[in-house]
């Protein structure tokens, strides 16, 4: 049974995709068209998702704010694997003072109290990387940084003790006794074999950065008021509860439906990965 | 145990100062002024703002504000605020308790939702309460709190009128009808924060359980003749609680984020809602206090997290 909700959860992950990466396409009301005589209307055959207080159509809203909420969550998964499994096999691979280092550096991070840095993170830097980079590159950089350099950690400590284990098998002493050099064991041997457990983190990655990118949104602190991400949707209307409440359900329906099919999809891939675990 | 719980406290002394150098770069390197402000107003001259920033010591090297700032927190100093001339300590006395409180309750919710579930549902695995009570548990810990927020606001507060959504911390009446006031403007926050967590450590408490129930003492307990509930109560549940208690543990600061956010829909006067005022208004002591109060309580945590692990694990002792 767990299976098949992994499956169907795969299927209705791929349908928000394709629907938020080429709804634009065939949805083609603006996401600014201001019309102050259809605010606040309900679902509709013109709007499926009703509009705002402006009349902006929420449809083409909730789309475009779905593609930079799965762009935020893949790229911040990326690159907390990545700097998970640099610093985890930097220090699954040495011994002494180099793994007791990284391993301090990691409970550091793990102890930092991650949403107050992350506000003030974002606050802070919000400006200076808008001149540099344009507004919305800019804060699309510093919110994937920020989030995905807050979710290296477990990686990091999963990939060192994946390092430990496979560290003294056989194959690995085989090809050490060929003479390949660390790194080469490394890439080719050790790190292909790691990589279960990493993949798993993964797809919880991206579901806890989609929520991490949605709470800084609704905080009022992540992309700029102008960009409609489904957090941020959320955030403009939490002072129309009563009169609409449809402008809440959906993008909240929709952050939802996301992180519940990645966390299926992610258990799912956990009892595939490590078929010892009777869960 | 003394020796135990000071020789841990020491090892978290690197662990405070690495993150207090952390934040005070983070906020030295950042633009932004407090000051910003009065540039704008023409009453203020340009050299009185000049002397304002001597004064408060703002134009110093960086190594020796920080310093200055450590030497100052030490000595239970902690600065006055930009914004609200008032002291920072007394600042975050007054809004503590409150965070605390919800923070607390919310646990204890959290606790009695997930332990029996979660033992239950693990006792007998793959029957419909556990497929039922895991497919909760997903949705449970899947839906943002935020938005778990909103809902339950726009439920119980817009729909039905039962329960107030704005906090009060002065609520007027005595005895009895203060305890009830109190108990139905804490109930949404409470419960908010506590669904989320009880769904999370349902799924632990359900995959530990399952992993000791299997062992052979599981077993030899229930063939000596012992009730079921006495092999669970007394030797499942024990041994099963120690990664739980680890995992909870490392889980504190997310609850702390938790709060922040269920503080800012309900309007909670916490700390949470006392740091995002304080961000928006680049108060900068009390962004430095607040943020260093919550690592400080994380790292409490940890450290009564390791005393209940070291209680519960007779193999661990405390040498």
């Amino acid at each position: 049974m767990r299976h098949r909700l992994a499956f169907a959860s795969l299927f209705v992950l791929l349908a928000i995709v394709v629907l938020v990466l080429f709804g634009p396409l065939v949805w083609k009301l603006a996401i600014n068209d201001i019309d102050f005589s259809t605010k606040l209307q309900g679902p509709s055959l013109a709007h499926p998702m009703g509009t705002d207080d402006l009349g902006q159509d929420l449809f083409a809203r909730m789309l475009y704010g779905g593609r930079i909420s799965l762009a935020v969550g893949l790229m911040a998964m990326l690159m907390a694997i990545t700097v998970g499994i640099l610093i985890g096999s930097l220090a699954g691979i040495s011994r002494g003072w180099v793994d007791t280092a990284l391993m301090w550096l990691t409970d550091l991070f793990l102890s930092l109290p991650q949403l107050p840095l992350l506000l003030l993170l974002i606050y802070l830097f919000r400006d200076s990387l808008k001149a540099v980079f344009g507004p919305e590159i800019g804060v699309f950089f510093l919110i994937v940084l920020v989030i995905g350099g807050f979710r290296w950690m477990p990686v990091a400590r999963l990939v060192r003790a994946q390092f430990f284990s496979l560290r003294e098998k056989e194959f690995v002493e085989a090809a050490r006794a060929l003479g390949a050099s660390v790194p080469r064991q490394i890439a080719r041997h050790i790190l292909p074999n790691a990589l279960g457990p990493v993949i798993v983190a993964g797809t919880i990655d991206v579901a806890a950065a989609i929520i991490a990118e949605s709470t800084l949104s609704f905080l009022g602190l992540g992309f700029p008021p102008d960009i409609p991400t489904w957090g941020r949707i959320l955030f403009d209307s939490k002072d129309y509860l009563d009169i609409a409440a449809h402008w809440a359900l959906f993008p909240g329906g929709a952050i939802f439906l996301t992180v519940l099919t990645i966390n299926f999809i992610g258990d799912g891939l956990r009892d595939a990965l490590d078929p010892r675990k009777v869960l | 145990m003394g020796p135990f719980i000071l020789r841990r406290l020491l090892i978290s002394l690197p662990s405070v100062m690495g993150i207090s150098v952390v934040l005070f770069t983070v906020l030295a390197l950042a633009p932004g002024d407090p000051f910003a402000e009065m540039a704008l107003n023409p009453n203020i001259p340009a050299e009185v703002r000049e002397a304002m920033r001597v004064r408060l010591g703002l134009d110093d090297p960086i190594w020796q504000r920080y310093l200055r700032w450590l030497w100052a927190m030490v000595h239970g100093d902690w600065g006055f605020s930009f914004i609200s001339r008032v002291n920072v300590d007394l600042l975050i006395l007054q809004r503590v308790p409150v965070t605390l409180v919800v923070i607390g309750a919310s646990q204890l919710l959290a606790m009695c939702i997930a332990l029996p579930v979660g033992i239950y549902a693990a006792v007998r695995p793959y029957s419909w309460f556990d497929r039922l009570a895991s497919t909760v548990a997903f949705i449970g810990f899947s839906l943002p709190t935020f938005f778990t927020g909103m809902l339950l606001i726009l439920l119980f507060s817009i729909k039905l009128d039962w329960l107030p959504f704005v906090y009060k911390a002065d609520i007027s009446e005595t005895g009895w009808a203060w305890w009830r006031e109190h108990l139905r403007q804490s109930i949404m926050p409470v419960a908010v924060l506590g669904l989320f967590q009880g769904a999370s450590w349902m799924r632990y408490v359900r995959s530990a359980v399952l992993d000791v129930i299997r062992l052979d003492y599981v077993t030899t307990a229930r063939s000596k003749g012992l009730a079921e509930r006495m092999v669970i109560t007394k030797h499942v549940v024990r041994n099963a609680l120690i990664p739980v208690v680890t995992l909870v543990a490392l889980q504190v600061p997310a609850i702390f984020g938790g709060a922040i956010v269920t503080e800012q829909i309900f309007r909670i006067p916490g700390i949470g809602s006392l740091l995002i005022d304080a961000i928006l208004r680049n108060d900068t002591p009390v962004i430095m206090a607040v943020t260093f109060v919550f690592s400080c309580l994380v790292i409490a945590f940890n450290l009564i997290a390791d005393l209940v692990y070291g209680w519960l694990d007779p193999r661990i002792s405390y040498q």
